[in-house]
């Protein structure tokens, strides 16, 4: 490609042959606009005589060239150029409009902290608000007042039961066996092995197959909820609910909100068991206790007190997973972004909430001595 | 002899989904700086159709060709370097939601050239200016109109100068005035960057605005019932079914 300019008094011009293509010289192109920004300049002409092909990255320096003269309110000829070229120039200078893209407002520190202060009241509002409403729809549920499909609300039950058995009985395994090692190091140093039996059925029922349960669920379940509810705000299905009537916590909150409080304690039953048989193959493989000893102390060990306290724990795990994931799922964006956003939020959340849970229950455990 | 006139020719292809036929025998040429549209009545595989066209789904039978190249029986590098030289608009306009326009539309450019990054940042406002966008290289997908969306999606089409572009439904979900637009806008680049458009729509108001050729696909006889201007075959329809699409089943007064 040939690309020559020369000045002749008061004109530019700018000579153009062969095929321009990719053309990325950065050097000559400003050296060329340098040119053309020089005070003696009165017209740039282009002559494209033998010019056989071109791209966008000629346009690019003919565009360049026509705001130069703009600019320098000079006159501009590129009468010379192919008529197809002429064309997509005009184009690219038909609609010239600004954009109004308003930069953030930036606020003083007080003002900063308080808009923040405010929006995490507002944020706390709008869950609050959200919680009376399951609450709300769990009210229409017992008094056969609430409107959702029983379909919804057995598929959400045979995702998170039998369809998350496979999983939570791996986790609860591999943690009464991470359990039974942890402890058995300590207790060996004793003598007191056996009592590593103690250890996995007491830890398990009270409150680690609850807590190993919830952590599986709400990656699993919850997030699942989150995308699917996300995706229908994504695609106004949302919407078109509540312009029909239709209550939406009634709809789509309560069959996944019901079915996991229903399954939560029996996978936390799931979890417990399966916890105590992976401590129980550490005690009997290598801390060599006997299968009849192990169980015998297992049996000692476990009290309906614990196994209650466990089961309520997957109860309160399984409204907190399903509010979290449903929550998030309904206050998603519209756009695919946002429906990972809020995946992201609910099992987050769901897995704070569980632990700050789990902490106040401790607490009202202890005070009340049970 | 190879005509070099022909930019897209497709020879015996087949739409099938498993052992469910849509269309079979599909021959058809699509001419240089042609706009081509692609009609029919809904679900009669318009859009599978383009979709074979952009390599997106396979044909069982048949082959088709690019510049007279073999676009179906390639391999992978063959199909990347044909597919290079075409630019394809989505019905959604298929933004990247985390990316600004900008960076949409540098995307390609980075990704197959070897230009400075400023020259990316100016083809990119040279794209943008095209489609009427300047000043929005900003502006991520969620904060603009679906009309300008689609406008953004030519945009990153044109990215790279294709020699063809495929536009699926450019006008759907489109006010009429956004839509004239886009056609005007279809016209200009097909007139000034001589790019050959294939377009697969239903509306009627932008065929006979853009529309140079034709073909009619027909669900009923799973084959290609009219091809040519459709201007032409609206003054002469070949048969009543194709009247009626194009007349939107109106009976004439009078």
């Amino acid at each position: 490609m040939d690309f020559n300019y020369k000045q002749n008094k008061e004109e530019l011009i700018l000579e153009l042959s062969g095929s321009f293509l990719n053309y990325d010289n950065e050097k000559v192109k400003e050296s060329l606009y340098a040119a053309a920004e020089d005070s003696g300049v009165r017209i740039i002409t282009v002559k494209a005589g033998g010019l056989q092909k071109w791209d966008s990255t000629l346009v690019v320096i003919l565009c360049r060239l026509v705001e130069i003269s703009r600019r320098r309110k000079i006159r501009y000829d590129f009468n010379g150029l192919p008529v197809h070229l002429q064309r997509l120039i005009e184009l690219a200078f038909s609609v010239d409009r600004k954009p109004a893209h308003d930069e953030p407002e930036q606020l003083p520190f007080l003002e900063n902290l308080g808009t923040k202060g405010l929006n995490i009241y507002g944020d706390v509002k709008k869950g609050l608000h959200f919680m009376k409403d399951c609450f709300a729809s769990l009210g229409r549920l017992l008094t056969f007042r609430a409107v959702f499909r029983r379909i919804d609300f057995l598929f959400a039950l045979e995702d998170c039961s039998y369809r998350a058995v496979g999983i939570i009985s791996l986790v609860s395994f591999m943690v009464g066996l991470i359990l039974a090692f942890v402890g058995a190091i300590q207790l060996k140093t004793f003598g007191a092995q056996i009592y590593v039996a103690s250890l996995v059925a007491i830890a398990m029922t009270r409150i680690m197959g609850a807590i190993m349960a919830g952590v599986v669920v709400a990656g699993r379940t919850g997030a699942s909820y989150a995308a699917t509810i996300g995706t229908m705000q994504v695609n106004e299905e949302i919407d078109a609910l509540k312009t029909m009537g239709v209550p939406v916590t009634d709809f789509l909150v309560l069959p996944r909100l019901s079915s996991l409080i229903i399954s939560m304690p029996f996978i936390t039953l799931l979890a417990d068991a399966m916890g105590i048989i992976g401590g129980g193959v550490v005690g009997v493989l290598m801390l060599e206790i006997s299968p009849e000893e192990y169980i015998k102390y297992t049996q000692n060990a476990l009290n309906m007190k614990n196994f209650l306290v466990g089961i309520f724990h997957g109860f309160v795990y399984g409204y907190v997973i399903a509010v979290c994931g449903c929550y998030y799922g309904i206050n998603c964006g519209r756009n695919a972004d946002s429906v990972g956003v809020a995946t992201t939020k609910a099992v987050v959340s769901s897995i704070v909430w569980m632990i700050v849970v789990t902490g106040i229950i401790t607490a009202v455990m202890e005070a009340l001595k049970i | 002899m190879k005509n070099d006139a022909v930019r897209i020719k497709a020879e015996n292809l087949t739409i099938a989904y498993g052992d469910f036929v849509l269309m079979k025998n599909l021959n058809f040429e699509v001419e240089n700086n042609d706009i081509f549209i692609i009609m029919g009545g809904s679900g009669c595989g318009k859009s599978s159709l383009l979709r074979i066209l952009t390599g997106l789904q396979s044909s069982p039978t048949g082959r088709f060709l690019i510049d007279g190249m073999d676009f179906s029986h390639s391999g992978e590098n063959r199909r990347a370097e044909l597919m290079r030289r075409c630019g394809i608009l989505y019905q959604s306009g298929a933004l990247f939601s985390s990316m600004t326009l900008g960076e949409n539309i540098a995307l390609p450019l980075q990704q197959y050239t070897d230009y400075s990054p400023k020259l990316i940042k100016e083809l990119v406002d040279l794209k943008l200016s095209l489609v009427g966008l300047r000043g929005f290289a900003d502006f991520y997908p969620s904060e603009i109109s679906g009309g300008m969306a689609k406008r953004a999606g030519l945009a990153r089409a044109l990215a790279l100068d294709p020699e063809i572009l495929y536009c699926d439904e450019p006008s759907a979900g489109l006010d009429p005035i956004s839509s004239r637009l886009l056609d005007d806008l279809i016209l200009d680049l097909n007139q000034s960057l001589g790019t050959t458009f294939v377009i697969v729509t239903h509306e009627l108001a932008s065929i006979f605005a853009v529309g140079t050729n034709s073909v009619f696909l027909d669900a009923e006889t799973k084959s290609i019932q009219a091809r040519g201007n459709p201007k032409e075959l609206l003054r002469n329809p070949p048969n009543e079914k194709i009247h009626n699409f194009l007349t939107r089943g109106e009976k004439t007064h009078g």
